[in-house]
């Protein structure tokens, strides 16, 4: 799981949450959030560890399960994974699905 | 249908019992992660890439319309409105809450359904031809025998912790539909000179990182003694099979290591010491199962439909879809009907919770409670009339459930790829998505005919690429999506595996590459009649290399 990990590259923290196993990210303050862009970019270094320590403790507290770093490019909007994989994980399936998908194809099929 | 009888719902009643306190453990902090993995897997929940996944068994691909209502039922009120059928016949919902699994289960078991090893290294939902106990080309249903299959395997307790997992499928048909070839074990359910009924047994298929055909180890094994010869092999498979190495684990490495006749000898010694144990098939038995799949009566009817014919005349769509989605019904006047979950621009096997309620309604209006589910991710209505057929297409029309493409280029078969699957190299959703566009053309996919494109969004196959008329396997090359692009190969009665055409494609060439391969077909076949496959048999790679590549 830690595949991810490149020297010298920034970093967040990523989980799933357990009740749900939505995808969160550790944000400032040791808050999870729901969005890549709010998460907290982290030195590869002290506060990475120190990050992986509090998502550990959440571990034990049994609020989140399958924890890991993600290299990340700051960009102005925030952090965006460098890898394709983790982009769609945080970002959803890049195809629309549901009844989200039925819509185009019902007004192209008329 | 089959009925669970009073062991079955006790059986299902007490899994979901025991796993719902299991999930309570893990939500109080009594198990670890570690500890609650593998029961979370022996009920098919998994960990995906955005969220849990749950897979949910649907024996032999056969439903009733309670059965799929409460498959609608369950993506509304625990999903996100929609569920994808799998190429194992399974049904996958993409989003459940871990918190509400039990519930679920509680609900499936309501209309004997469950998610009991559609996952791990146990013997998995046993799967059969689509068409079975309706096909007018069949010799027997296989689904008596699948049963039989599920009810021996369903936590065998010699055999739950196999090397890897463990797949059978069961056909009754000269032509294949099951893919048997390419399973670890193929039954091939048969007649014999007096019309006994008998199998041939194929061991060793598999697809995966190591693609495989199997070896047909028995011609003949007459009915009573198909659970022991199945108990001979999996013995031998649970004793030999390699446990050192999971990429070395399945059957088909055993079968290729150790010499087809050498696992012949051994399975049929053992089979020797035990055909006349607790597992001979006493016929009485076999005919009380087979009683739960006895053909529906359905009215003899003209073999031909004057109000059919008046509406195809009237109207290019349906008779579009007749002629391409219907084959010919064992009982003069009906047909089966294949219902597409391949729109063009969609997603392959999706279905939405309303659609499958649609489809659960025209099963049972028309088709006598019965739907089928695919490996090729489509839906079956088995039993339906000619007449009835202009009303049906105009239901499926209104419900983007009436593509006319079984068969055709734009009915791909496709796994989830990196828009779901945790071990994806690449996405394969988009892949599909594009290719069903580019051709989206009806008349042209006609001109095209049969072409069962496959696409795996990674070396785990379960798109099946291999056995592709044209595969696509999704790659990682620095850091990029690519494509790998197998031809040839065929998951039916003539199985081969196909062969890799020469250097992958990018994601923004692969469409064209594709495209390439099926004009330099349509150049070179002799004839209209002559299919992508026979061309390419015929061909060999050459030109599709030359148009390929040459120009590069
Ligand atoms: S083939 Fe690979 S990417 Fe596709 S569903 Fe299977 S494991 Fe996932």
């Amino acid at each position: 799981m830690f595949k991810a990990a490149t020297e010298g590259q920034k970093k967040i923290v990523t989980v799933n949450r357990l009740i749900d196993g939505r995808v969160m990210f550790l944000g400032p303050g040791n808050r999870w959030v729901m969005h890549v862009t709010e998460a907290a970019v982290l030195d590869d270094g002290a506060e990475l560890e120190a990050a992986m320590a509090f998502g550990r403790a959440e571990i034990a507290a049994r609020q989140v399960t399958e924890l890991y770093p993600i290299d990340v490019e700051v960009t102005p909007e925030g952090p965006v994974p460098v890898r394709l994989r983790e982009r769609i994980r945080a970002e959803g399936p890049t195809v629309a699905y549901g009844e989200a998908e039925r819509a185009p194809l019902t007004a192209g099929s008329r | 249908m089959y009925r669970y009888d009073q062991f079955d719902h006790d059986f299902v009643n007490a899994r979901v019992a025991q796993f719902r306190e299991q999930v309570g453990r893990r939500l109080a902090g009594e198990l670890t992660e570690d500890q609650f993995r593998p029961l979370r897997l022996q009920n098919g929940l998994y960990l995906q890439l955005h969220a849990y996944m749950l897979r949910v068994a649907v024996p032999y691909g056969t439903l009733s319309p309670a059965q799929m209502r409460m498959l609608a039922h369950i993506a509304r009120k625990y999903d996100r409105g929609y569920g994808h059928f799998t190429t194992r016949q399974n049904i996958q919902y993409h989003w459940p809450a871990l918190g509400d699994v039990p519930d679920i289960l509680a609900d499936l078991a309501t209309v004997e359904m469950h998610a009991i090893q559609t996952s791990g290294n146990c013997v998995r939902n046993v799967t059969a031809d689509h068409f079975a106990g309706a096909a007018a080309d069949e010799i027997l249903d296989p689904r008596p025998y699948a049963e039989i299959l599920r009810q021996w395997s369903s936590l065998h307790p010699e055999f739950v912790h196999l090397p890897r997992k463990f797949k059978i499928a069961v056909t009754g048909a000269e032509r294949d539909r099951a893919a048997v070839q390419v399973h670890d074990i193929g039954v091939h359910a048969k007649r014999g000179p007096d019309g006994e009924v008998g199998f041939a047994v194929y061991v060793g298929g598999g697809l995966g990182r190591t693609p495989m055909i199997a070896h047909k180890i028995r011609d003949y094994l007459p009915e009573e003694d198909l659970l022991s010869y199945m108990e001979a092999i999996l013995r031998v498979y649970n004793l030999e099979g390699r446990r050192d190495n999971k990429f070395k684990a399945r059957i088909k490495i055993l079968v290729h290591e150790a010499g087809a006749d050498a696992i012949r000898d051994k399975v049929e010694a053992e089979f020797e010491r035990i055909r006349h144990s607790a597992l001979f098939l006493p016929e009485d038995e076999v005919r009380r199962i087979e009683a739960y799949f006895a053909l529906p009566e359905l009215p003899n009817r003209s073999p031909v439909s004057p109000s059919l014919d008046r509406a195809r005349a009237a109207d290019a769509a349906l008779d579009a879809w007749v002629r391409q989605n219907t084959v010919p019904h064992k009982v003069t006047g009906h047909v089966l009907a294949t219902i597409s979950l391949k729109p063009i621009g969609g997603t392959p096997g999706d279905a939405t919770a309303e659609q499958m309620e649609v489809v659960a309604d025209l099963a049972e209006r028309y088709s006598a409670g019965e739907v089928r589910v695919s490996h090729e991710q489509n839906l079956v209505l088995p039993h339906v009339a000619l007449d009835d057929l202009a009303d049906i297409h105009a239901i499926l029309q209104a419900n983007d459930l009436a593509t006319s493409n079984a068969g055709l280029v734009s009915d791909i078969i496709c796994c989830p790829g990196l828009d779901y699957c945790s071990l994806a190299n690449a996405r394969s959703i988009p892949v599909a998505q594009k290719i069903a566009e580019r051709f989206a053309d009806l008349d042209r996919q006609r001109t095209i005919g049969e072409l069962k494109i496959k696409i795996s969004g990674c070396i785990n196959a379960c798109g099946h690429h291999h056995v592709g008329h044209i595969g696509i396997l999704g790659v990682e090359k620095k850091g990029e999506e690519f494509y790998q692009v197998t031809l040839g190969g065929s998951g039916d009665e003539h199985t081969a595996i196909g062969e890799i055409i020469g250097r992958g494609f990018a994601a923004d060439e692969l469409i064209d590459a594709v495209e390439t391969i099926i004009e330099t077909y349509l150049v070179h076949r002799t004839d209209p009649g002559e299919t992508f496959l026979a061309a390419y048999r015929r061909l060999g790679q050459a030109p599709f290399k030359e148009a390929l590549y040459a120009t590069a």
